[in-house]
């Protein structure tokens, strides 16, 4: 099953993605400061909502330098890699029935590949930046996210093997009586912290960690390139929201209200989620991060995964 | 097999100048990005051939996993004096004679045309693919995967005992 209207649905989740990831700019420095016991942004137009275009245009006006010391063809491209990937995988998330760019087979696998060739954007600008805080950045930014990918896909197959399928919109249509959050609570615990670690937020953001890398991965960028990672950045926040919605609360599916509407009720909650844990979280030293990663993060994925191949075996015969 | 051509040729030709730019550039760094493009290139014919469970794998392991490791090593290490080295090895005659054999296989075999090479009995449903190839794996092909997993096993303990040869 494909869209029957391809060029809208691309047309119209690539305008509803991008706009809703500069409209979070927004929301989270005033979800933040609301949470922080402050005002945030509130002087440019009402809400302080017209803070986002004042912000745009002044990036866009920004002068587009390139350090004169650095790789220039990989700091060019290193942007790029981000945003093209993750906007890669939107077109396998189904919004609604019919309302998908490309209803692939293996529409999980794909998501899991497109969000492992990501890490190559922060890899390769920290490397082609040739500076010190940005290498730290980029070496930190590959350790990482190789260890938490690979739970990240393990702690998925749980909700494969009671699916039966890779495909995202077979998934939503098995949640019918029971959303997999249910059976699956641990994979979706894991989930949550592997998507957080994915997006390299607060409580995993080691890559650049101000305090201590000055801006790490991202160092010597400005002007709009850094605006790219920045966009990035909130577009996998909104694609991690996407999955959680789409794996484990059923999609689109609810009562009364239409599809479109009940999904982008949930995707907003759990956006809201990751910014409140910004809001709240400290962030761990990396050695910590490392070793929650592998030695408890991992074990539980794979009793996770041994333990569902059981019961569902076991229900079957 | 209803092959779009304009797509073979370019991912093709992806693979092969990723492969070259990997073997003739100078940055270790700029030959790990053309390795990634050639795996890149690959992973687009598997989706060609409609093998996409074999594409999704092809891009999370070799892209997303080993490439990143290569990367990571080559970023901690200062491959600078490496660079000023000498490029050949002592034996380069093997590999050479290595490369020779099988390109005078795959030439033979090329001239011999299609009816020199046995093909798979097409599926009877192309598409969704991914439970045949599992059922495959884990049923006819158990033994030999099994055994590649416990080659696996031996490589990662042989790794272990080698980084903590100073420590025991």
């Amino acid at each position: 099953m494909t869209s029957p209207y391809p060029i809208l649905s691309i047309l119209g989740i690539l305008i509803v993605t991008l706009t809703l990831a500069a409209g979070l700019i927004w929301l989270e420095r005033r979800l933040l400061a609301l949470w922080q016991d402050r005002y945030g942004p509130n002087r440019v137009g009402p809400f302080g909502l017209l803070q986002v275009l004042a912000d745009m245009i002044k990036i866009f006006f920004k002068e587009d330098w390139i350090p004169p010391f650095a790789d220039k063809a990989v700091f060019v491209a290193a942007p790029a890699i981000i945003v093209v990937t993750v906007l890669m995988s939107f077109a396998v998330v189904p919004v609604a029935p019919g309302i998908i760019v490309s209803d692939l087979d293996v529409g999980l696998l794909f998501v899991l590949a497109m969000s492992s060739l990501g890490v190559y954007s922060v890899v390769l600008a920290g490397w082609s930046s040739d500076n010190k805080y940005a290498l730290l950045g980029g070496v930190r930014a590959a350790a990482q996210m190789l260890s938490y990918e690979v739970f990240m896909g393990l702690s998925l197959m749980g909700v494969v093997l009671l699916a039966g399928s890779f495909n995202l919109t077979a998934i939503v249509e098995a949640q019918r009586n029971l959303w997999f959050v249910a059976p699956q609570f641990l994979g979706f615990v894991l989930f949550l912290i592997a998507g957080a670690a994915e997006t390299r937020r607060l409580p995993f953001d080691l890559p650049e960690a101000e305090s201590e890398l000055i801006a790490g991965f991202h160092s010597e960028y400005s002007g709009m390139k850094f605006g790219m990672f920045f966009v990035g950045e909130y577009l996998g926040v909104i694609l991690i929201s996407c999955l959680i919605t789409i794996l484990f609360f059923g999609g689109w599916l609810g009562p009364v209200l239409p599809p479109i509407v009940w999904f982008l009720i949930k995707v907003m909650f759990f956006i809201a989620f990751f910014i409140l844990m910004r809001a709240a979280l400290p962030r761990p030293r990396f050695d910590q991060l490392m070793s929650w990663g592998w030695k408890l993060m991992l074990p539980l994925a794979l009793a996770n995964l041994l333990i569902t191949g059981a019961v569902v075996l076991a229900w079957r015969s | 097999m209803p092959i779009d051509p304009l797509f073979f040729w370019a991912f093709a030709a992806l693979t092969l100048g990723g492969a070259l730019l990997t073997i003739t550039l100078r940055s270790a760094v700029h030959c790990a990005i053309a390795l990634i493009a050639s795996l890149a290139g690959v992973a687009g014919l598997y989706l060609l051939q409609k093998a996409e469970f074999l594409f999704a794998v092809q891009i999370v392991l070799y892209i997303g996993g080993i490439m990143v490791l290569f990367l990571f090593v080559i970023m901690l290490v200062n491959l600078d004096a490496a660079a000023r080295e000498r490029q050949f090895h002592k034996r380069w005659w093997a590999g050479l004679a290595a490369t020779l054999a099988t390109g005078a296989l795959l030439i033979y075999y090329l001239a011999k045309g299609a009816s020199g090479l046995r093909a798979a009995p097409m599926p009877a449903q192309p598409a969704g693919n991914t439970e045949q190839l599992s059922d495959l794996l884990f049923s006819e092909y158990l033994l030999p995967f099994e055994l590649v997993s416990l080659l696996l096993l031996v490589a990662i303990v042989g790794s272990v005992i080698m980084a903590k040869k100073r420590i025991v």
